[in-house]
């Protein structure tokens, strides 16, 4: 599913050439669930960005579904976003005055897809937030808000769900939830997904679990 | 991304912002109800205008001579030539002319006009007896002199309203004797008034037949024809009257090349398409100094169209997140760029046209000769269209802006 060869970032900042990523080597296949964690400044949000197709690579090659991604154009890469990810972010970042059902809508609208009220509706339903979906974001806690998040990185049916911190702005009792339902897709729906954190009782939803230190991968192991 | 979900996000963006939206609005809703206000005005002078030379006859032809040429070949003006004579009106009067009804001579002559210890200036017309069909002329009071007067030189002459309220105030002007240039002439009847402003009053005017001007008042320069006046059937057989004179006169003069002609021919019409220009250059003008304030009112567009992007940027990053490519958030803030201009353009097409409408019943207006102002459908479907343009001009530089964030730092943007 996802397959990144001897991937390297490098920032520049004025003269200085700051390198993120230093050679990193990683293959998800299907249905996996991994954790990629890392102290803060280990690179993992770069790599994110670029698994996400958010920001492309220095050097190196990177398959998604077997497409080649890292050499392409802005509006191509936006297309890519559209069709294989969904993005789950540590902010929600619904759009705001703009409802839940609206909020979900966003991405079929964008690909020019039908039926968009009616797969939203069955999006909002799976993530239980059916009776919720004519609120705005302001009118729904953080939970609610984050599964609206979920269910609108899931209404394309991408070839992977990116979680970001998700929830890294919830409490605990919420953040069960949301990791709870992200487990449940993963086993019931057989999804891919690829979950950045840097809390070990997060990481401990996944099955697999990537640790970054400095630009490269340090452990790889599958969890028991 | 269809134009129903382009529209909805746009209405979207602007409700969020409603007082913002509607102070960006009023700017082009006030440049459009002025482009809307002048031009209407403009429209109004001319139609007046129009209404005011077709009060004079549209179907009156008027014959010059030829500017003369002194011995060097120079022109020395229009109508300075001496090339029509009285038979040159009975030509026209006797032969085939299907299309002419009448044509009359006009001898023209300043002078002093007194009665009693009045005094007053108007120009002496001399002409014949078909003076008041040809320039549909109605008498109020007495008669119009006849060919005997014409024939015998009588010292008759008939005044206009302008002149007898002048000269005779309350006194019934009908057989007192005035003085022109020192010469008496007995007053023998009085035109209605024709009620025409401007170009030289109609009713400013004193008219005695031709035999009399040239033997009383012209003096010296003899029997002077300074314009011959016809009359066609209708306003739409002018042309063709204009080619019949055309045709006797050059006969007459034996000149075969119509370049060389020695008199020259002006219909009202001519003079309307000259005044119609020169209106028309007035709109032109009044619409100009209107434009410039849609352009301000553009300028507002962009100012907020640039503020909403900034402000927006977290929003820009996450639909670029969840596939919005950069033709999506650029036509989203096009369109929200055009909504603005293009209802504030309706609104103010709305306003004008009212204020166009009611502006004759103010008191101040209608009490002026201030032109009725007349709006054209052209002139509204113009101003819709421009404004929604503004808004597409003005809009493209905020949303390109918008465009071409980089989504990483435009979803880090707090």
């Amino acid at each position: 599913m996802i397959t990144l060869e001897r991937i390297t970032k490098t920032y520049r900042m004025g003269k200085l050439e700051v390198p993120a990523l230093q050679g990193i080597d990683l293959h998800v296949g299907e249905g996996e669930f991994v954790a990629i964690m890392g102290a803060s400044g280990s690179g993992k949000s770069t790599l994110m960005n670029i698994i996400g197709c958010l920001d492309v690579p220095t050097s190196g090659r990177y398959l998604l579904d077997g497409t080649d991604v890292a050499k392409l154009s802005d509006d191509q890469l936006a297309r890519i976003r559209n069709r294989k990810i969904g993005f789950v972010f540590q902010s929600f970042n619904l759009i705001p005055r703009t409802s839940a059902l609206h909020n979900v809508e966003m991405p079929l609208i964008y690909a020019g897809e039908g039926s968009r009220t009616t797969r939203a509706t069955v999006a909002l339903g799976a993530v239980g937030l059916a009776d919720r979906m004519h609120h705005q974001p302001t009118e729904l806690s953080g939970g609610q808000q984050q599964r609206a998040a979920i269910a609108r990185a899931l209404v394309t049916h991408p070839a992977i769900l990116l979680a970001d911190e998700p929830t890294g702005n919830l409490d605990s009792s919420s953040s069960v939830e949301i990791m709870r339902l992200l487990a449940t897709l993963n086993t019931e729906q057989a999804r891919t997904i690829v979950l950045i954190t840097h809390e070990q009782d997060i990481a401990r939803f996944a099955r697999r679990v990537v640790e970054l230190r400095d630009g490269r991968i340090v452990r790889d192991e599958k969890a028991v | 991304m269809n134009l129903f979900e382009a529209l909805r996000m746009a209405a979207n963006g602007l409700l969020a912002n409603r007082l913002r939206s509607s102070l960006t609005m009023l700017g082009i809703l006030i440049g459009v109800t002025a482009v809307i206000l002048l031009v209407a005005v403009g429209n109004g002078a001319s139609v007046q205008i129009n209404a005011q030379i077709q009060s004079l006859g549209a179907n009156v032809i008027y014959v010059y001579p030829s500017n003369a040429k002194g011995t060097t070949g120079v022109s020395q003006g229009f109508g300075t030539g001496q090339s029509l004579t009285q038979a040159d009106v009975d030509a026209i009067n006797t032969q085939s002319a299907p299309d002419v009804v009448a044509a009359i001579p006009i001898a023209q002559s300043g002078g002093q006009i007194t009665y009693g210890s009045q005094n007053y200036f108007a120009p002496t017309t001399g002409t014949t007896t078909a003076f008041p069909q040809v320039r549909d002329y109605q008498l109020a009071e007495g008669s119009f002199f006849t060919d005997d007067d014409v024939n015998s030189r009588h010292r008759v002459v008939v005044l206009g309203q302008t002149v007898v309220d002048n000269l005779f105030g309350s006194t019934d002007p009908i057989g007192q004797t005035i003085k022109i240039s020192r010469q008496s002439f007995r007053v023998i009847g009085v035109f209605a008034s024709k009620g025409g402003t401007g170009f030289g009053s109609q009713d400013n005017v004193v008219v005695a037949p031709i035999t009399t001007v040239w033997a009383y008042l012209t003096g010296a320069r003899g029997k002077v024809i300074s314009q011959i006046v016809a009359s066609a059937t209708s306003a739409a057989t002018v042309t063709q009257a204009e080619t019949e004179i055309t045709t006797i006169l050059l006969d007459r003069h034996g000149i075969s090349d119509p370049n060389q002609a020695d008199f020259q021919l002006q219909s009202q019409q001519d003079i309307l398409t000259q005044a119609t220009s020169i209106a028309t250059a007035l709109t032109l003008v009044l619409g100009a100094i209107a434009g410039i304030s849609l352009v301000v009112g553009g300028i507002g567009i962009m100012n907020i169209m640039l503020v909403t992007v900034t402000e927006r940027t977290r929003e820009i990053g996450i639909r670029k997140a969840i596939g919005a490519r950069r033709r999506d958030i650029l036509v989203q803030f096009l369109i929200e760029a055009m909504v603005l201009s293009g209802l504030g353009g309706a609104l103010g097409i709305a306003v004008g046209t009212l204020l166009a409408h009611e502006a004759p019943s103010v008191p101040a207006i209608a009490s002026s000769s201030f032109p009725t102002p007349v709006v054209s459908p052209s002139s509204v479907l113009l101003a819709f269209f421009v404004s929604v343009a503004i808004g597409l001009f003005f809009g493209i530089y905020p949303a390109n802006r918008a465009a071409r964030l980089h989504p990483i730092e435009a979803l880090r943007y707090e």
